[in-house]
């Protein structure tokens, strides 16, 4: 071949670079450019390792290809392709150059073919985005961004020491299946755990992205928890284990995101739901539910990016994002108002959108392989879904009560990255082929069957009349403005009170431990001088300066004598 | 606002339509059931009206539960940076340990 293999990062880290000193419309093309030429090089890019040396005793693999890492090496061009066009009117340096470096970052981590190169990437991940966070400048925004960059962080630091022992073990870094043995396999799960928003460890996610900025939750969402996806699945493929904690992270945020009343948040926990639909069908582990991860992954940046766009331009052009401030806006937002309702569509799986030709497989998966409460899992997910994203995100931004808010639709490149989305979402929903061309296994799939279609269709349509049975009876929670608490209220609330409490207990009980001894000691110091009260005794308090000058006198003498012994 | 134009879901009677559309789909769904012969996995499937059942059943419960959840879980809007600000506070007045020392007087070994 006539060209280099050039590692997809490497370009985007130079558009960092070129982001860093250009400006205007300089900058926003050479942006753009930067992925379709990245996408177009990878395209033509063979499988297999490109890029490999030795270092100390162990081979590095920074650049391996396969059809596993294609598969988000793709998605991830055509994210960042969406939101740097959905980003052309920021005019801030500092988010458009954190960007390029964090869509390069998570590109580096599929690409990897050791653990160590994946260590470093994984912390690129966390320190690039984090600027996203803190770049919308406000105090709550800076202590999310903290707390989010310390559990990245600490993902990072158990990663590599997951990594050594995997090292020690098995006298490799290779990044391939490692499996649940020996303390090597655990670390490096709970590692890639922690950044897939396993739960309990998913609070830096609804905590961090809605106060990222407006464009910087849209890259946010592309990339951390696929990439985690992306790394057990190579790393975890048929872990049991995966399937319950997949099935728990399906069900338990869709509680919250119907009381939720900031809508990205509401997008926060709606995306770990249907990361927990990956985390299944990796744990189940066959061709179809591999096949269905993945390709669910594919199609959850694509509809969640678009969904958090449309929030983003609510945001943007509002300045509200609550339930509770919002409402009517399809009056004067239409366009927004239509893909956001494409988005919602493909989220909820309907057919002819494409989270339906992707979930299904993994739902067929767990049928086939006996899981049948995962599966009534997962089917109360999916319609729990379509009720809190599908309805819930569209209804009380655009329709429920009027607001008052008069709105119009987002600046042209907004509007634009949200088109090219929406048309994804429905060209992979009626063609899916294209899609299943790329995933790793060939399974003949067909989501387009009528028991397929009429189970969903009937699902979601009841579910939907659920949704208005709820509202006219007036029994549907209405949004309020509120703080949800989580499990991140152990870490935010209880753990500082017990913390603080334990020290004031501490310092307090050594300070008078402290005190008595003292008072103990001057009492005995006081008791021994009064028994020796004459002057100059051994034990007495007090010596006259005469008996002083005298002692001076006899050590004066000594050093004379001993000068003459000498 | 009095002269603002009229839009689709002003009129009631357009909401309504809407309403009866989504009606009119779920019995058509229903009716569906009897006609399509669908292949089944599971024998739950079998039963009449499944998916529609658990489906509605389903986000009741959904929702129900969730409103249940914000007896106990849900604060003030504020609720977080209110304790950050009375921390803030406490620690910039003065630290703990000079009140006791003032209170006994002179000066302590921690000081």
């Amino acid at each position: 071949m006539w060209m280099i293999e050039i590692p997809p990062f490497i370009p985007f880290f130079i558009g960092a670079l070129i982001a860093a000193f250009t400006r205007g419309v300089l900058r926003n093309t050479l942006m753009i450019i930067v992925p379709i030429v990245s996408g177009l090089h990878l395209w033509m890019v063979p499988e297999g390792i490109h890029l490999q040396f030795a270092f100390l005793d162990y081979q590095l693999s920074p650049y391996r290809v396969d059809k596993l890492s294609l598969m988000f090496g793709y998605v991830f061009h055509i994210a960042a392709f969406i939101a740097i066009i959905y980003s052309l009117h920021v005019k801030d340096t500092v988010q458009q150059v954190s960007a390029m470096l964090y869509a390069g970052s998570g590109l580096g981590a599929v690409f990897a073919g050791d653990l160590l190169t994946l260590f470093v990437f994984w912390e690129l991940l966390a320190f690039t985005s984090v600027f996203l966070i803190w770049a919308r400048r406000t105090p709550s925004s800076y202590v999310a961004g903290m707390r989010y960059l310390i559990i990245q962080v600490l993902s990072g630091v158990i990663l590599l020491v997951g990594a050594l022992f995997y090292a020690v073990e098995n006298g490799t870094l290779d990044f391939g299946y490692i499996g649940l043995n020996g303390i090597a396999g655990w670390l490096i799960f709970i590692a890639f755990g922690i950044k897939c928003a396993f739960p309990i460890a998913h609070n830096w996610l609804t905590d961090a992205y809605p106060e990222a900025t407006v464009t910087g939750t849209v890259f946010l969402s592309a990339f951390t928890t696929k990439v985690a996806v992306y790394a057990l699945a190579r790393s975890y493929p048929g872990t049991e284990l995966l399937v319950y904690i997949g099935a728990a992270m399906t069900c338990f945020p869709i509680f919250f995101a119907v009381i939720e009343n900031d809508l990205r948040r509401v997008l926060a926990y709606s995306l770990i739901n249907q990361v927990g639909f990956m985390v299944v069908g990796i744990g189940i582990g066959t061709a179809l539910a591999i096949n269905g991860a993945v390709s669910h992954a594919f199609n959850d940046v694509i509809f969640k990016g678009l969904l958090f766009m449309s929030m983003g331009a609510v945001l943007h052009m509002t300045g509200k994002i609550n339930g509770s401030d919002l409402g009517g806006l399809y009056k004067t937002m239409p366009k927004t108002t239509i893909l956001c309702i494409v988005g919602a569509a493909s989220i909820s799986a309907f057919p002819l959108f494409s989270g339906f030709v992707s979930k299904s497989m993994v739902m067929s998966a767990a049928l086939e392989e006996g899981y049948d409460w995962i599966w009534l899992m997962l089917l109360f997910a999916s319609a729990g879904v379509f009720h809190h994203a599908g309805i819930k995100i569209p209804y009380f931004a655009f329709f429920a009560h009027d607001s008052g808010l008069r709105a119009s639709d987002p600046p042209k490149n907004m509007l634009f990255a949200m088109t090219i989305a929406a048309c994804l979402c429905i060209a992979i929903g009626i063609y899916p082929s294209a899609l299943y061309a790329l995933l790793p296994y060939d399974t003949g799939y067909n989501p387009y069957d009528a028991t397929h279609v009429l189970a969903q269709t009937q699902l979601l349509f009841f579910s939907a009349l659920a949704f208005v049975w709820l509202n006219l009876k007036g029994m549907y929670p209405p949004e309020l403005r509120s703080t949800n608490l989580d499990f991140d209220w152990i870490y935010r609330r209880a753990m500082p009170i017990v913390f603080q409490n334990m020290f004031s207990i501490i310092w307090k009980t050594d300070r008078i431990v402290r005190d008595k001894i003292k008072e103990k000691l001057s009492y005995s110091f006081a008791y021994l001088a009064g028994k020796n009260n004459r002057l100059s005794g051994l034990l007495s308090r007090n010596h006259p300066s005469g008996s002083m000058a005298m002692w001076v006198a006899v050590m004066l003498g000594i050093y004379l004598l001993l000068s003459f012994v000498k | 606002m009095k002269n603002e134009k009229k839009y689709l879901f002003d009129d009631p009677k357009n909401v309504k339509r809407v309403l009866y559309i989504l009606y009119s789909c779920c019995a058509l769904l229903l009716i569906l059931d009897f006609v399509i012969h669908r292949h089944v996995m599971h024998s739950w499937e079998n039963l009449w009206g499944f998916y529609p059942l658990y489906g509605f059943v389903g986000c009741v419960i959904l929702v129900l539960v969730a409103t249940w959840m914000r007896s106990f879980l849900m604060r003030d809007e504020d609720y977080y940076e209110k304790a950050d600000m009375n921390d803030s506070a406490e620690t910039t007045k003065e630290p703990l340990t000079k009140n006791i020392a003032s209170k006994t007087g002179g000066h302590h070994v921690d000081d």
